[in-house]
């Protein structure tokens, strides 16, 4: 609070982002300029944008608010952000760009000649799109609030209104400069800090991240309650805070246990183990297989892939990309582990999500060097925002802009970022409760449902067939909508049932595979007759036949 | 790119001989755009086709066996994967004593999970773009030097 620096780094995040927009606009002339940045993208670029395109709010800021809650069981979440990469190079990079799709609806009317097909993909574009951008805005509303003290709609609806004005006005040819610069600044926002973070924590003589007795405050610290929870004080006593009650901890007092996080160290720092219960274990593997899986099919990832002038370069930037995330998701862990030290009234507040903008000012005091740190943080988080809801933004408006306006006009497409935009932005506003990275988790468990069976199908089985891609997509993907649904607006469940529902991949997807090849195996009659011209073109080198 | 144009660049040094007009240039078949029109086949592109079904016979076979190689190389390096980082969940619970381990003063699973996975994983997707370029690589000498 009080820090000088946010404000204005903040501010020349945004307009650094809307002035390569406008650097970008005097190039982008022609709807083919707008929509894939007329392929002139190299391949640096283009996986650096790939990367600053990829990692959102949910990476920047939640896996190390997560990793602070719950410890060493959530860092599946970053391995499975980085593995979706390398699922997408082994089985859809190089054949999807040689099937000349540039959205997923494309690629089902390519292969399968299928307008109906197209229909469904359009409509499942949509809901992960929106089911995406919707925690991506509430993360800049919640940050802008943690840091800056503005009431939450602000900074949801900033973001909102500067992604929707950038898109709409400069297509993607400036998007590609603008997420590759934002990727850069994200990493370098965490990785100085984090150096800073690591001599402090060496220079305060190394304290222990789980000390035997709990996390215990180092400071004097108010902690003023929102929620409802249950405290579990060291004593074994139990106290039921309600909103507006305000706790009081002196330095050296320990961490009292709230409702539902893993403040016991052992918890904390050890895995589930079997005797636990299997609950844990199969929430782990769904994960796995959501964010495994799921990559794949996020409409702002594979957009991407058509900028790349070949197959072969699009492998070699998937590598790249790999690489860039890889490198990046080393670091959101030091940050949720010196959390525990420095930040443990957020276990308190449950705010998890604000360790990253919170820890540089908490562990470095409030001398310039703390500040300049602090906000140069919340400028990554911005770019964060920025960057993911910008990529999100353009595939969907270029989906609503071509399937369903059915107009291939620049107006046509800017009227299309106008709706795209306009949609989550009122969501957000209405729907401030939900949990950032779960939201963003279910995101990836629909699209591994429903565009992962139909890619991989799709690229390396002639016998899928238009009824089948349409039957596995509409189960499966609509299985994970409905347990999405459900967690998000149903009542609080427990036990096998909310494990199912917030951690469907599990179950929808091989559920989605087995019905979209039983349907396809009983409708061979279907099977598209020009299916050994598209499996050629998908699989073999362009050099030989050009 | 019109030739009037050209003529109102000054001081351009003039051409030997003035260039015909260009014949009606054949788009690049590779670089179209494709949007919600997913082209129609076209004349040009029918005599491609035409081409291909030529080689039906032996095309076909050619293409199944890249498709076979590549797939298998994926599977086998998902496989990889599959066993080197789907395993752990397992293996720390069905051995809870190996969490416990540590190297350098961090648990064991901390190491594995927050650092050693992304080299690994770079490592692979590294092994499978060489190996699948190599499978492209053999199946471009087998087409263009086919009395082999």
């Amino acid at each position: 609070m009080g820090n000088g620096y946010v404000v204005p780094a903040i501010v020349a995040v945004t307009l650094v982002t809307v002035g390569i927009g406008f650097y970008g606009l005097r190039l982008a002339r022609t709807t083919s300029d707008f929509l894939v940045a007329s392929r002139a993208v190299s391949p640096t670029w283009n996986a650096a944008a790939i990367g600053g395109e990829y990692l959102s709010a949910a990476s920047f800021l939640g896996v190390a608010g997560l990793i602070l809650k719950y410890g060493v069981d959530v860092l599946w979440y970053p391995v499975g952000f980085a593995a979706g990469y390398l699922a997408l190079l082994l089985f859809v990079a190089a054949p999807l760009r040689r099937s000349g799709a540039f959205t997923l609806p494309d690629f089902c009317e390519v292969r399968l000649g299928s307008r109906r097909l197209r229909k469904l993909a359009t409509v499942f574009v949509i809901f992960i799109g929106w089911l995406y951008l919707v925690p991506q805005l509430q993360g800049a509303g919640l940050t802008l609030a943690t840091v800056a003290g503005s009431p939450y709609p602000v900074g949801a609806l900033l973001v909102a209104v500067v992604v929707t004005a950038n898109v709409a006005l400069g297509g993607m040819r400036a998007i590609t400069f603008v997420q590759a610069f934002q990727y850069w600044l994200k990493l370098t926002a965490l990785a100085v800090p984090a150096i800073f973070l690591a001599l402090q924590w060496q220079a305060d003589a190394r304290p222990a991240v789980t000390p035997p007795d709990g996390p215990a405050f180092r400071t004097a610290t108010t902690v003023v309650v929102e929620h409802r929870a249950t405290l579990t004080l060291p004593g074994g006593d139990t106290r039921e805070v309600r909103p507006g009650d305000r706790l009081e901890f002196a330095a050296g007092d320990p961490v009292p246990e709230v409702s539902g996080a893993a403040t016991a160290a052992t918890d904390w720092l050890l895995p589930d183990t079997a005797g636990d219960d299997d609950r844990g274990l199969f929430a782990t593997y769904s994960l796995i297989l959501a964010t495994f899986l799921g990559t794949m099919g996020l409409p702002h990832v594979l957009v991407r892939f058509y900028t790349n002038p070949d197959g072969a370069a699009a492998r070699r930037t998937t590598l790249v990309v790999l690489a860039l995330v890889g490198v990046f998701y080393l670091l959101p862990t030091i940050y949720g582990v010196l959390g525990r030290i420095y930040t443990p009234q957020l276990l308190v507040t449950g705010q998890t999500d604000a360790v990253v903008v919170l820890l540089p000012g908490a562990a470095l005091g409030d001398g310039t060097i703390g500040r300049l740190l602090a906000a140069l943080v919340a400028a990554g988080a911005f770019a964060a925002f920025l960057s993911t809801s910008s990529g999100l933004l353009t595939s969907v408006a270029g989906v609503i802009s071509t399937d369903v306006l059915g107009r291939g006009s620049v107006r046509g497409f800017r009227l299309a970022t106008v709706i795209a935009g306009g949609v989550p932005a009122v969501l957000a506003l209405n729907v401030s409760g939900l949990d950032v990275s779960q939201v963003v988790g279910l995101a990836f468990a629909v699209a591994a449902s429903s565009f992962c069976p139909l890619l991989v199908l799709g690229i390396w089985w002639r016998g899928l067939t238009d009824l089948g891609a349409a039957a596995g997509v509409l189960v499966g993907g609509g299985a994970a909508i409905g347990a999405v649904l459900l967690t998000v607006l149903g009542p609080p469940l427990s036990g096998w049932p909310a494990t199912l529902t917030t951690q469907p991949a599990a179950w929808t997807v091989p559920l989605a595979f087995t019905v979209m090849v039983a349907v396809s195996m009983a409708t061979r009659r279907r099977l598209p007759r020009d299916v050994g011209v598209t499996m050629l073109r998908l699989h073999t080198p362009e050099t030989l036949r050009l | 790119m019109t030739g009037a144009e050209e003529q109102d660049v000054p001081g351009r040094p003039d051409r030997a001989a003035p260039v015909p007009a260009p014949r009606a240039p054949q788009p690049p078949r590779r670089t179209r755009v494709v949007l919600a029109e997913v082209s129609r086949p076209r004349s040009r592109a029918e005599r491609t086709r035409s081409e291909l079904t030529q080689q039906t016979r032996v095309g076909e076979t050619l293409v199944q066996g890249l498709m076979r190689a590549q797939l298998s190389l994926a599977l086998r390096l998902s496989l990889l994967v599959l066993i080197g980082l789907g395993g752990l969940p397992w293996l720390f619970a069905i051995a809870p004593s190996v969490g416990r381990v540590t190297l350098l003063g961090v648990n064991l699973p901390w190491l594995l999970l927050g650092v050693a996975a992304f080299p690994f994983l770079i490592g692979v997707g590294w092994a499978y773009v060489r190996l699948a370029e190599r499978n492209e690589q053999d199946f471009t000498d087998l087409v263009q030097r086919p009395e082999r």
